[in-house]
């Protein structure tokens, strides 16, 4: 008897995982996903984690926010406030406005999930910034990654629309003046700008409509190709597999580092909770937009400080820098140069930023696939313009809180704008120039480094009295990571076959001049050794 | 400064701390004692010959160089003839008076002179001709309506002040203070008088209990603390997007730098 | 191309070793040295302490199993603090400790758990790297090919390239049809409006009394002393039905009274202020903030904002910031009974520039 039900029950014995992942197998056929999947390795640097900043502060952002939409009324009717918050009692205010007052007063942990959200929103976008930085610093934008360049930014535009149609929803005083602001530059704009302002209004500003305009963009339009876009950028990751420092081991045709299952995912996996966590513990203990000192929207009050989120700064600034007088009349109509010069200016800046990837590979005409990340010094030029695009964007973000620098730290804001416009202007030079200058110095030190050794410290006086330093050598490991890269020259002009020299051509190696004229190459195998016989 | 480094270097440098704790605690005792010494004296008689003698010769003493000696005024500073005693109360017992150098705008500092000596100014000043005088304690209590008050405050105060009072710049160097410190009788005299650059809001602008009520709404925020905790200075999306690149963006990359790190 | 590039004598086709690990493909203006090093190949593997120590194994474990307890605590404490931290007593404090309990809960659940998985992984899970191979992304020649093929049969067997008559009308048909959908997007705005003429007028006009924002009292002319400054809506703007607010983002005005001595009014503008009292938009002319950052003894305005700067005293020409043009002075007068009251209306359009302005 006993035996018996033994025998019967030992197959029914197997885990439960096991069987629970036939059955499922069974039904999706997932087993040939998971073996091809499950051990591919995911290349280790702390740096390869932003995007998955990223990518988890904008779960935190939809879980909340789909939260946040069950109570929050996207109408701009005008009620009477009486929720808890003594200073606002009888206030007239947007239904919008009195909502989010409910979720923050009379909700308990509304107060809660509307500061994660609008934290996590803040992180997402500036995660997606440093992301970028990195991607672009270290080269991995190159074939094949270019287009997943282009969506990474277009991902970067939309967090950014995202953000500024979600600052607008509480319809509070702050917000208002923003929509105000976008107003008056849609305004500015030549042609069209009156109309669309007035489409864009359901009419003359403020209108009864732009909050649950936006709310649609905010909550159907904008998530669903943030959503699908992250999709696809993801999807590329899988495709290109991820890119690797160089390293011993690491060859441009494989991809070392701990594999999908276990390893990445138990890490992946804890970080998504540490970055919620971070973002909880930030919601729990800092406030973020109090709309309730805000008040209600009203076209005649401001509050000092009027600023959009960090993101749409530079925006803002842009618009600070800009001199007196650049308006004119002209033809009978209005040409507002105050509002066209910043909005063509960040529209220039974009598109270069957009196009970089195209720009290089066509000034390098290297068309082979490259997957492994450059370090910045290694590309100094491209670093180069790196920061001075940085020093740029920096200027402008600065210029968004000239009044803030100004009181804090004791200037006169004419001081801090006029500094500013210098900084936009002349400061990306100077950091290009001297960027360029320490990549150049730190990878002549590399050069040292493979040649002579580490400096050890160790001072040795020879039979013949002269003292030298004694230089440690590098082990095989480390004079790969030092050398293991490879330099561009410039491109020679030469006659196509029909003998001409195109003006195409000329540019190009214009820019190929630019870019590679100071360069310093890898130290060769050849280079060790006479380098060595020159010295010892 | 310079005491606290002899004595360090003579010294263990905890015994300096110890010193300057210990002396701390006298002159906060000393403070405290002296402070509910004044409360306990008699007021100040407004009326009096006495009060305005006095206050006439702190006004020789201390602020005749630049207002000239029957505050008519000089080159160096404005006539106080018709300003009233709220005037005088506001610049004096903020420290804004007397002026320390020529700048933009007085700054904050230090009360030189007691209450009383303040009060025996102000009064002295008053009797110079008729001007706004300091205000009754009811409306400055704080026990009016917050949400009239917010709203006269977005109106007319917080473009300046900023929504939150934690102050803002003006052109050339100048700026609003903020007002998370400042008491009510001096908040009231600001309005009243027009201080610096501040526009006057007389009673036929903002009328007395609208002012009680804008000082009502101040004390709350000043009572009451944000309900979403630290405010970061309530300066707005700067301050919050600085926080978040520095120490969000900061500890997630400190934590990348933990993940990734090979472990022993 | 490519033969442009290799200029240098110091270049040679890529080496064979190079040439197995480039993909194919150009390489461009980049050097190729012959005597590159070669990559030596995987460093040896190092144990951690918790591969070889079973003490510090242990304590690894324990620290990981305590830190998925913790956050459970975390979690259980969330749900305590929402119950023990109520907010109905219209105290903000209240909502200070609700927030903060419940958030300091979910983060401890939320840390707790994050923590330990990737201490999990960094202590106890096999170090061990996995090598993956990479293929090139175009995929093999045979490959290419075949997509080559399923477009050339595809294309053969519709007839897309051989039928042009068909397929430009396609490509027209196509090009045209969304334009319905964005005749459409005129309904954005009420199709009875026109927004330049909207623009150009506001709610004062002859005899509209200036009054006070928010509460709609009357002012006379006698209570603006020196100095001050008045915020101001026309009257009746608080008794509106519709559009309050359509009409307060137009008609805003800051009310100031200077010494008329500090005033340099230009002839034709002497009767439009009265005695030193002077009425301008509040309106910014750059994008639209209020500008109402008043101070008495520069006459200075400021737009918070943008910071443009005017002047009061020169009928607000700007002085400083992105602004061009001066902001539109109401002129004002007094009525029998002394009350400020409007001429007219603005005489050019308030608030920001527009394409249609002139």
């Amino acid at each position: 008897m006993s035996t018996a039900t033994t025998r019967s029950t030992a197959p029914a014995k197997r885990s439960f995982t096991a069987g629970a992942s036939e059955y499922l197998n069974d039904r999706t056929g997932i087993a040939v996903a998971i073996k091809g999947l499950g051990r591919k390795a995911f290349p280790d640097h702390w740096s390869f984690l932003l995007g998955e900043v990223a990518l988890f502060s904008f779960i935190v952002v939809l879980v909340s926010g789909t939260f946040l939409t069950f109570f929050f009324q996207a109408s701009m009717a005008e009620v009477h406030y009486d929720g808890s918050y003594v200073p606002l009692k009888g206030v007239e205010m947007s239904v919008a406005m009195a909502s989010t007052l409910d979720i923050s007063f009379d909700i308990r942990g509304g107060l809660f999930v509307r500061q994660m959200h609008h934290w996590a929103a803040l992180l997402f976008v500036a995660a997606i910034g440093l992301h970028m930085l990195r991607v672009f610093f270290t080269g991995a934008f190159r074939k094949p990654r270019e287009i997943n360049w282009v969506f990474g930014f277009t991902l970067f535009i939309l967090a950014m629309a995202e953000g500024f149609t979600g600052y607008s929803l509480p319809d509070d005083l702050l917000s208002g003046n923003g929509l105000r602001i976008i107003d008056g530059m849609v305004k500015g704009i030549p042609l069209i700008g009156t109309w669309t302002s007035f489409l864009i209004f359901g009419g003359e500003f403020p209108g009864t409509e732009i909050v649950g305009r936006l709310y649609t963009l905010h909550i159907l339009l904008l998530p669903a190709l943030v959503v699908a876009l992250i999709a696809v950028h993801v999807g590329y990751v899988f495709i290109h597999k991820h890119t690797q420092f160089a390293g011993p081991g690491r060859e441009p045709t494989n991809s070392v580092g701990p594999p999908i299952l276990p390893i990445y995912a138990a890490k992946a996996g804890g970080f998504v909770f540490l970055i919620w966590g971070v973002i909880a513990l930030i919601a729990a203990l800092f406030t973020i937009n109090p709309i309730w000192n805000y008040g209600p929207y009203d076209p005649s009050p401001v509050s000092a400080g009027t600023q959009p989120d960090w993101y749409i700064g530079f925006a803002d600034g842009a618009l600070r820098l800009i001199p007196p007088g650049w308006e004119f009349v002209w033809l009978d109509r209005t040409w507002s140069f105050n509002i066209l010069v910043p909005l063509i200016g960040i529209g220039v800046f974009i598109v270069l930023v957009l196009i970089y990837p195209f720009i290089e590979a066509w000034i390098k005409g290297d068309k082979r696939e490259h997957h492994i990340a450059d370090r910045p010094r290694n590309a100094p030029t491209r670093t180069a313009i790196g920061a001075a695009g940085v020093t740029f964007y920096a200027g402008l973000w600065a210029a968004a809180s000239s009044d803030i620098l100004a009181t804090h730290f004791s200037l006169t804001m004419e001081g801090v704008i006029h500094a500013l416009q210098a900084v936009v202007i002349i400061g990306p030079f100077i950091a290009y120039f001297v960027t360029k200058r320490v990549c150049l110095a730190l990878q002549k030190k590399d050069r040292e480094i493979v040649l002579h050794g580490y400096e050890s410290g160790r001072i040795v006086k020879l039979p013949g009295g002269e003292f030298i330093e004694v230089h440690q050598p590098l082990d095989e490991y480390e004079r790969w990571r030092l050398v293991s890269f490879e330099s561009y020259q410039p491109l020679m002009i030469r006659p196509n076959a029909r003998g001409k020299i195109t003006t195409g051509q000329r540019v190009r190696a214009w820019f190929s001049r630019w870019f590679f004229e100071d360069r310093i190459a890898p130290v060769t195998k050849g280079e060790l050794e006479s380098g060595h016989d020159g010295h010892h | 400064m310079t005491r606290t480094k002899r004595r360090a270097g003579r010294r263990h440098p905890l015994a300096t701390v110890a010193l300057l704790a210990l002396g701390l605690v006298f002159t906060g005792g000393a403070y405290a004692a002296l402070s509910s010494g004044t409360v306990a004296q008699a007021e100040v008689d407004p009326n009096s010959q006495q009060t305005i003698e006095e206050g006439k010769k702190l006004f020789q003493a201390n602020c005749a160089t630049c207002h000239g000696l029957e505050a008519q005024g000089t080159a160096n500073g404005p006539s106080l003839i018709g300003v009233g005693a709220a005037s005088v109360d506001f610049q004096v017992g903020t420290g804004r008076m007397p002026m320390q150098m020529q700048g933009p705008q007085a700054q904050e500092k230090p009360v030189q002179f007691t209450d009383d000596q303040v009060k025996q100014l102000a009064y002295f000043v008053a009797s110079l001709g008729p001007g706004p005088d300091i205000p009754a304690d009811h409306l400055v209590n704080g026990g009016g309506d917050a949400a009239n008050g917010a709203e006269l405050f977005r109106i007319n105060c917080a473009m300046c002040h900023n929504v939150a009072g934690a102050g803002g710049a003006l052109t050339e160097g100048k700026f609003a203070p903020a007002l998370t410190d400042v008491s009510g009788v001096h908040i009231y005299e600001a309005m009243v008088t027009g201080p610096q650059n501040m526009p006057v809001f007389n009673d036929l602008n903002i009328s007395p209990e609208d002012k009680r009520d804008v000082i009502t709404y101040l004390k709350y925020l000043q009572d009451n603390r944000s309900p979403g905790g630290f405010e970061l200075g309530s300066l707005g999306p700067v301050a919050e997007g600085l926080f978040i690149w520095i120490f969000g963006l900061g500890s997630i990359v400190a934590i990348t730098v933990w993940i990734t790190a090979k472990s022993n | 191309m490519a033969q442009d590039d290799h200029s240098g004598t110091e270049l040679a086709a890529a080496d064979s070793s190079h040439a197995e690990h480039d993909f194919a493909g150009s390489t461009g203006t980049a050097v190729i040295p012959h005597d590159a090093f070669e990559n030596p190949g995987f460093e040896p593997h190092r144990p951690r302490v918790t591969d070889e120590d079973t003490g510090r194994e242990k304590r690894a474990q324990r620290t990981v199993y305590t830190l998925f307890y913790l956050s459970i605590l975390g979690s259980v404490w969330a749900i305590a603090a929402y119950m023990l931290f109520p907010i109905e007593s219209n105290d903000v404090g209240a909502v200070r400790l609700n927030n903060m309990f419940i958030g300091l809960g979910a983060t401890l659940a939320l840390l707790g758990i994050g923590f330990g998985a990737v201490h999990w992984a960094k202590s106890l899970m096999t170090s061990d790297e996995a090598i993956d191979i990479r293929h090139p992304i175009g995929g093999s020649e045979a490959t290419q090919q075949g997509a080559v093929e399923v477009f050339r049969v595809a294309d053969e067997e519709s007839g897309f390239s051989r039928r042009t008559v068909i397929r430009n009308s396609l490509i027209g048909a196509l090009l045209v049809f969304p334009l319905p959908a964005v005749v459409l997007f005129r309904g954005l705005a009420p199709q009875d409006q026109i927004p330049v003429e909207l623009l150009s007028h506001t709610m004062w006009a002859k005899g509209t009394r200036l009054t006070l924002d928010p509460s709609g009292a009357p002012i006379r002319a006698a209570d603006v002393t020196i100095g001050s400054a008045f915020h101001v809506i026309p009257e009746g703007l608080v008794d509106l039905e519709h559009g309050r607010l359509e009409e307060k983002a137009k008609a805003a005005v800051l009310l100031m009274r200077l010494d008329p001595s500090e005033l340099n009014q230009a002839p034709d503008r002497e009767s439009w202020s009265y005695d030193g009292i002077v009425a301008y938009s509040k309106i910014c002319t750059h994008v639209g903030c209020p500008v109402a950052l008043y101070e008495q003894h520069t006459h200075h305005l400021l737009c918070p904002c943008h910071q443009s700067q005017f002047d009061v005293a020169n009928h607000c020409e700007v002085i400083f910031g992105p602004a061009k043009r001066p902001l539109p002075q109401l002129p004002i007068a007094v009525d029998d009974e002394g009350y400020l009251i409007a001429q007219s209306d603005f005489t050019e359009p308030v608030g920001p520039s527009f394409w249609e302005r002139h």
